[in-house]
């Protein structure tokens, strides 16, 4: 059994922290936000990093789409609090390319990895909440009618992967298709605008929208299979980039904690303060554990043990995030409400994964559901763990 | 032991209710109830039409405009305004300035600047913490130096409220260094407008400008404006803490809120039904209720104390710290019903008032009130005063 990440995971974090610090600090970051919402510039950045290439399958022209890679550079982008779409082409984008399979992934995914394609999945409705087999979009006779609503990073992509009913009831998670829609398509409708974390998600409606056999991914009528293994990487990969967020805002705090006098000492002295930094420690470290346990166990072939690895992160991170957001606010003071300090940011950005892709009640639910009584990584047979985080 | 309002008072809320809905102006209103953004004209309105009924200042003694209403009765009269969705009247003109004006301040203080506050003539704002004084604010440094008939002014105030539309600030400022912290400050009045009076608008992380910075740079202040004795300042700020205080629960506001709670969630749905039937969603609602009910009652039990002579004392900080809780839990529980809805800021629609509710702002409502259990001294200062003042410990 062995916990640490190998020299290649280690090179690439280096790199990406020292790459984002540099070119991607609080204030240049600020400054994307108010003007264009993404740069250029960085995406060419992060593509030279070999970033984009991470998800992707190696004959896809990719670096071998490991979870645990994944977890590195998401951390790194939490850390980095980075508004580009990464996660919307790279991570979610790619993935149900990847399990779409056929042509629409040999086509689009080296393009993904070199930096030269943008995707978002257009899934969500306004009424179906965390429920991605939620659907009311229709696809009938080639013709895609419907409309999706925060669609992450929708405005800037160039391919929409968009979930449609083909068949059955509205909460069916059977019928339903997913097509490939060239976001300049005939018939669809963008509206873009920012989400209060920093980034940017759009409105998309579908009018008569041409989308024939050629715009199916993966099977027509069996695209929940597809979505949820996609889900299940997007989530893990959100859970890291939770964890990244989660471990510089703990830093700050405790600096803070050091740094600012009242009453004639540092405010850390008091032990209410203490004790909650030890607590927000102690609920990252949780978090941490089942991140690294869903960066593993998403790569593996038991449906079973990824669901219960995945539900269990998203669950555990989304604790963690709403307490250690909340408490460095608090412990900032007047300052942590201002929008000048990077410490409101991070508690945005934690606040928003956790009403991405199904909040900590509904992965609650969705683990209880699933019973069992497996131990905690999914095998009662604890010397034929795949636990090694080294990458494949 | 008898837990109902009597007649009188039940007729008086009638009386109140019947007013608000005659009198509230239904863009306020509105505005109030989808939580957008009130400008300066909003809450000089809505101060306005509270002076014309003669409502504005109800704690006020008679004589200068304050209603003589029982303790009880007030109580009512806040909780059927939030319940109305009114615009507040905000507190620094006629809940601290006024109240200090009226125990510490000369005839003079009070016949120039009571009837402006009063009527709104007078917008005020507070200039209390500093940038190095938070919790500590005896450390205070912003200086006045006394020279012939004048104090001159040097140093900087940060997150005061509104100070932005502010013709008047009352501040605490150090006049003798020399001293121990708390015997060297003074309360002293500032015109807005005086040179040397600079003030920067603070960007809060729902990205509103709601606090600002002010500075002072050689202001020259009258010596008329300062209150009571040199000196003495703090003791007049203590005097506030324990001078009505049950309106810091926000009983009637969180109730308003929890309603609306209900309202958006009874929208969502889940598993084919409504949120608000889902057991664990409906638990969490249901626990926030019964901690809300349990406040108001603390609440009547300090009001009640109160007709009875027995004076405001440290159970106010209990009212802060639950209070607050409870109106950030709101926010959250709103924030978890809409789930991925909570993702898009439409930041132009913060500031136009739409028909029926809007559920857009919800994350910024979310984020804007975190701080409620820092300001008017955090939750944890709280609990110290709890811990020393009820516990004795």
């Amino acid at each position: 059994m062995d916990f640490s990440f190998s020299d290649e995971q280690q090179q690439l974090r280096d790199a990406v922290r020292r790459y984002l610090s540099q070119e991607y600090a609080f204030d240049a970051r600020n400054k994307i936000i108010h003007g264009a919402g993404t740069s250029p510039q960085a995406w060419a950045g992060l593509a030279e990093l070999g970033l984009l290439g991470v998800p992707v399958p190696e004959e896809h022209g990719g670096f071998g789409a490991n979870g645990v890679d994944l977890l590195v550079v998401m951390e790194e982008l939490g850390r980095g609090l980075v508004i580009e779409p990464y996660f919307a082409t790279a991570v979610l984008g790619a993935a149900l390319l990847r399990f779409g399979g056929g042509a629409h992934a040999q086509a689009l995914l080296p393009q993904v990895a070199d930096g030269s394609l943008k995707l978002a999945a257009a899934l969500t409705e306004n009424q179906s909440r965390h429920e991605l087999f939620n659907i009311a979009a229709t696809l009938k006779g080639g013709v895609l009618n419907g409309a999706k609503t925060v669609v992450l990073h929708g405005a800037e992509a160039d391919r929409l992967i968009v979930a449609a009913r083909s068949g059955g009831a509205q909460r069916d998670t059977a019928g339903i298709t997913l097509v490939v829609v060239d976001s300049k398509a005939a018939g669809v409708r963008i509206e873009g605008y920012r989400t209060i974390d920093g980034m940017r998600a759009a409105d998309v409606s579908f009018t008569n929208v041409a989308a024939g056999a050629d715009a199916v991914l993966g099977k027509a009528g069996e695209g929940y299979a597809v979505l949820e293994r996609a889900a299940e990487v997007a989530i893990a990969a959100l859970a890291a980039e939770a964890i990244g967020a989660m471990s510089a805002l703990h830093e700050a705090t405790v600096e803070y904690l050091k740094t600012r006098k009242q009453f004639g000492v540092p405010i850390g002295k008091f032990q209410v303060l203490q004790h909650r930094a030890v607590e927000m420690f102690m609920e990252i470290e949780q978090a941490r554990s089942l991140a690294m346990l869903a960066a593993v166990k998403v790569d593996s072939a038991d449906a079973a043990e990824r669901a219960r690895a995945v539900h269990a992160a998203k669950v555990r991170v989304g604790r963690a995030a709403k307490f250690v957001g909340q408490a460095a606010i608090q412990m900032h003071g007047g300052m942590g409400m201002t929008d000048e300090l990077n410490v409101g940011h991070y508690f945005k950005r934690l606040a928003m994964i956790e009403a991405t892709l199904g909040d900590t009640d509904h992965h609650l639910a969705q683990f209880a559901a699933l019973g069992g009584a497996a131990d905690a990584t999914g095998s009662t047979d604890v010397n034929s763990q795949k636990a090694d985080l080294k990458a494949a | 032991m008898d837990l109902n309002y009597s007649a009188e008072d039940r007729a008086f809320g009638a009386q109140v209710r019947a007013w608000l809905d005659a009198n509230l102006p239904k863009d306020l209103k509105a505005k109030v109830l989808n939580h957008r953004r009130l400008a300066k004209e909003d809450f000089v309105r809505w101060h306005k039409i509270m002076a014309a009924q003669g409502w504005a200042a109800p704690n006020w003694p008679v004589e200068w405009g304050g209603t003589g209403w029982t303790p009880t009765q007030k109580h009512i009269f806040d909780e059927e305004c939030a319940r109305a969705g009114t615009p507040p009247i905000l507190p620094f003109g006629v809940n601290m300035v006024a109240p200090v004006m009226l125990r510490f301040g000369n005839e003079a203080q009070k016949r120039h600047y009571l009837p402006r506050i009063y009527d709104c003539s007078d917008w005020w704002c507070q200039g209390y913490s500093e940038p190095g004084s938070g919790s500590d604010l005896a450390s205070l440094k912003t200086r006045a130096e006394r020279r012939g008939d004048k104090y001159i002014v040097n140093g900087q105030k940060t997150w005061t409220t509104l100070g932005q539309h502010a013709d008047m600030i009352f501040c605490l400022v150090r006049t003798d260094p020399e001293a121990k912290k708390q015997e060297g400050i003074s309360f002293l009045l500032m015109d807005m407008h005086a040179p040397g009076i600079t003030v920067r608008p603070i960007r809060t992380l729902d990205e509103d400008v709601e606090v600002n910075e002010v500075f002072f740079d050689n202001v020259e202040v009258p010596v008329d404006n300062l209150i009571g004795e040199e000196n003495k300042g703090w003791t007049y700020a203590k005097y506030l803490l324990g001078h009505e205080r049950t309106g810091i629960a926000a009983v009637g506001r969180s109730k308003r809120e929890l309603e609306f709670l209900k309202r958006v969630a009874g929208e969502q749905q889940v598993g084919g039904a409504s949120l608000m039937q889902d057991i664990r969603f409906a638990s969490k609602v249901a626990d926030l209720e019964i901690e809300l009910m349990a406040l108001e009652i603390t609440v009547l039990r300090v009001v009640s104390a109160e007709s009875h002579g027995k004076g405001p004392g440290p159970e106010a900080s209990l009212l802060k710290v639950k209070g607050t809780e409870i109106q950030q839990r709101l926010t959250e529980l709103m924030v978890e019903a809409i789930g991925p809805r909570a993702l898009p800021f439409h930041v132009e629609r913060f500031d136009t008032p739409e028909e029926g509710e809007v559920i857009d702002e919800l994350a910024a409502y979310y984020f804007n009130y975190r701080k409620t259990s820092i300001y008017g001294g955090s939750n944890e200062i709280q609990k110290n005063i709890m811990t020393q003042m009820i516990l004795g410990l």
